[in-house]
This record gives structure tokens, sequence and C-alpha cells, in this order.
């Protein structure tokens, strides 16, 4: 173990290889696991944000489609009582209609019973005065006794 | 075995052996002579530190320069997970984020680096040295003389000169953070704190500062002393296991049960030196986050 000018030498060896770590080694790498040390805190920090968003975005979903649920079931029961309303409609209408063809059928049958009512009258009349010109024969004038027999035929109505 | 080899081919004793492992290429063909003498410089010390600071830096610039904010694969992720260790300790020892942009790549800077110079120990032993005598014989030069040491951190001259680097960033950062002034406060006040007494003030003056120093030498001594002796003990105990199997004589009993030994024991000691290897590196490092952390702090 003898001392010689070695020790100078590694001594400025030395100092020339910390003044390269430090300035070519050190820095770019501890700025690199600095960086990562950021990205990983950011990805977390992002990683979270994602995940109340995506829960935020499902309770919205889910009242949306509570929503829609309750919109259709509204719509259905609006057509629903809209399609009784016009049922019931048809239906009146319907009896409506009924109704209107059986009176006319009536006051038809009415008058064609007034007709013949008056139809038979007259034959009546005429049955009577030609009955009553056989049993006469020549003492009654038609012309004399039109006026009782237009009478007698008022009568009868 | 590839000491077994050597030592036929030259010749050589166990004593000569080791001795031959521990010498460095300086320059001079042989051992230092002086304890310390500023002439001779570790060539070997120098070229591997060096190779193994330019391959971990650009190891760890290629990382740089794939990392991004995306998904990393696996490379870029095994060192970003390296500088997010580095990164933790330094923010636990080290307050000023200021400081840290400087003292963080420091820490990082001396973990890849001294694990990639204690982790020369991996190598087989003779491999670098036998490669080295041979590009030095091919030279027209005595083999004999071609040292070579492959490990940095088992050279004193490589840690101390680190823990020194370290002590000087302390001091830089004493007086930046304390102030010129605010710091020789504390050098002549602490531990023991001063007196209203003139008297008993020099004197605790005195002693404070005797601590102070011996702290600061106790700590850089200890810095890179520590780091030193672990791995040349680890390196002088691959060399004693290398020696089992050189003890080979041919196919008898105690040659194969040395080769065997050499073998069993050889695997444990790497193994076990995977720890060591690592754990030195994370002890320097962390001895350097607390030294450093210790100067931003007030006694």
């Amino acid at each position: 173990m003898n001392l010689n000018a070695t020790l100078i030498a590694q001594l400025v060896v030395f100092l020339l290889f910390v003044l390269f770590t430090m300035k070519f080694v050190w820095p770019p790498i501890t700025k690199a696991l600095d960086e990562r040390a950021r990205k990983i805190t950011e990805g977390l920090a992002a990683a979270d944000k994602a995940k109340t968003d995506l829960s935020l975005a499902e309770k919205r979903v889910g009242e949306e489609l509570r929503r829609a649920r309750e919109s259709a079931s509204d719509v259905r029961g609006a057509a629903e009582k809209q399609a009784a309303q016009i049922v019931d409609e048809a239906r009146t209408q319907a009896a409506a209609i009924v109704a209107a063809a059986r009176e006319a059928a009536e006051d038809e049958a009415a008058a064609v019973s007034q007709r013949a009512k008056e139809e038979l009258r007259a034959q009546v009349a005429q049955l009577a005065v030609s009955g009553a010109e056989r049993i006469l024969r020549r003492e009654i004038n038609a012309q004399v006794h039109a006026e009782l027999l237009s009478n007698l035929k008022q009568e009868l109505s | 075995m590839a000491a077994e080899n050597e030592a036929a081919q030259h010749g050589m004793s166990a004593g000569e052996y080791i001795s031959h492992h521990l010498t460095y290429f300086n320059g001079t063909g042989g051992k230092q002579q002086a304890l310390i003498d500023w002439g001779v410089i570790n060539y070997d010390t120098l070229f591997f530190s060096v190779v193994l600071a330019v391959l971990g830096g650009f190891v760890l610039w290629l990382a740089a320069r794939r990392a991004t904010a995306a998904t990393p694969g696996r490379f870029v992720g095994a060192i970003e997970m390296l500088i997010e260790m580095v990164a933790d300790q330094a923010k636990g020892l080290i307050h000023s984020a200021e400081s840290r942009r400087f003292v963080a790549p420091l820490a990082l800077t001396i973990f890849v680096w001294v694990f990639l110079m204690n982790a020369m120990d991996f190598l087989p032993l003779d491999l670098l040295p036998n490669l080295w005598a041979g590009a030095y014989a091919a030279a027209g030069h005595d083999p004999h003389h071609a040292y070579l040491r492959a490990v940095p951190t088992a050279d004193i001259n490589a840690t101390m000169g680190m823990a020194l680097t370290v002590l000087l960033i302390c001091l830089y950062y004493n007086v930046k953070i304390k102030g010129l002034g605010g710091w020789a406060h504390e050098l002549v006040s602490a531990p023991f704190g001063t007196s209203r007494n003139p008297l008993f003030a020099l004197l605790l003056g005195f002693v404070n500062l005797a601590m102070q120093l011996i702290e600061f030498c106790a700590k850089t001594l200890s810095h890179g002393m520590r780091l030193f002796g672990n791995m040349f003990a680890g390196e002088l105990i691959f060399m004693l296991i290398a020696l089992m199997g050189a003890t080979w004589t041919g196919l008898n009993a105690p040659s194969v049960f040395m080769w065997l030994g050499h073998i069993v024991a050889g695997f444990a000691w790497a193994v076990f030196h995977i720890l060591v290897v690592t754990l030195q590196a994370f002890i320097f490092m962390m001895l350097t986050l607390v030294y450093v952390g210790q100067a931003h702090e007030g006694h």
C-alpha cells in the first residue's frame, strides 16, 4: 500500500465521472421518472372521473327509460280511450240511423194504410150508393143527392 | 487452473506468486520503493478505473437516452430502480434539494463505479495478468516483469483518492452552507461548546478544533481504508485459493484433494464476494451521503 500520483489521477477521474453523471445521466432519467409519475397520477384521476361519469350516465339513462315508459303508457291509455270513444260514437250513430229508418218505415206504412183506408172509404161510399141505386133505382138522382153522398163520405173518414 | 500454469511456467514459489500479483504496473519495472512517491503512477489502476468509468458512464447514458415517461423496458427499468434507490437514500440524508442536484448523481456515480471496480475481482485471477504477460513478452520484454493488478479498488490510491474527493466536497459544502465564518466558529465551538471565560474559551477552542480535525481525518481515512481493506483482503484470499490448485504435482491424492479444495473454496468465496462487492459499493456511497449530510448540519 504505497501512495503515489495515482491518487491524484483517481481524484480527477472521479470528479469527471461525477460531472458526466450529473449532466447526462441523472437529469433525463429523473425527468422521465417524474413525468411518468405525473402521467400515472393523471391516469388514475381520469379513471376515477370516468367511473363517476359512467355512473351518472347510467343514472340518467335509467331516468330517461322510466320517463319513456311512462309516456308510452300515457299514449296507450289515451289511444284506448279514444278508441272507446270512437266505438261509442259509432254505436250512437248506428242507433240513430236505425231509429230514423224505423221512423221513416212507420211513416210510410201509416201513409199507405191511410191511403188504403181512404180508398176503402171511397169504395164503401160508392158501394153504398150503388147498392142504394139498385134498391131505389129511379128514385134517386145522383146530381140531387151528391151533397148527401159527400156528407156521408165525410162522416166515414 | 491458470495459477498452477503460471506457477509451473515460471517456476515461482508461493510467496513470489503472491508478491508478483501484488505488484502494480507502474513504469518502474518493480515494486514502488518509497512509501509515498508522487513521481510514480499505477498505470493498471488508472487504466482499469478509467475503462470501467467509461463503461459505466456509457451504460448509464444509454439508459438516460432511452428513458421516457412511457413504459420502460427491462434495461431502462433496472437503471431506473437503481436511480430511485440512490435518490431515496439521498433524500433521506440530505435535506437541501439544491445540494441533492449534485450529491445524488455523485452517490450514483460512486455506487456504479465502485461496484464495477470491485467486480473486477470476479474475473479469473490470472486471466488479465497472463494476457498482459503475453503482450509484454510479444513486445520483447521479460514477462517476469509484466505486472498487472486488475482490481482498482484494491489499490489504496484509488480508494483514498475517492475518499479525499469526498472530503473536499464536504469542506466545500461546510463553507457553502455555513459560510466561512460560521464554519470557522463551528470548528472551535463544537462538539464541546465554548465558555464566557476567555481562558476557558481558548482552551475549549483548541480542544474543539483538535476534535474536528481528528474527526475529518478519521472519517476520510476510514472511508478510503474500509473499501481498500475489504477488496485487498478479498483479492488476497482469491490468490491463496489459487495457490491450492498450484500445488499440483501429478495425479496423486494430495494434489487431487487440493485441486478439489481450490474449486470448492474458489466457488464459495466468489459467491460470498458477490455480497462483499455490492455491500462495499453501497457502504462507500452511504458514507459519502452521510458525510455530505453532516456538512449540511450545524453542531
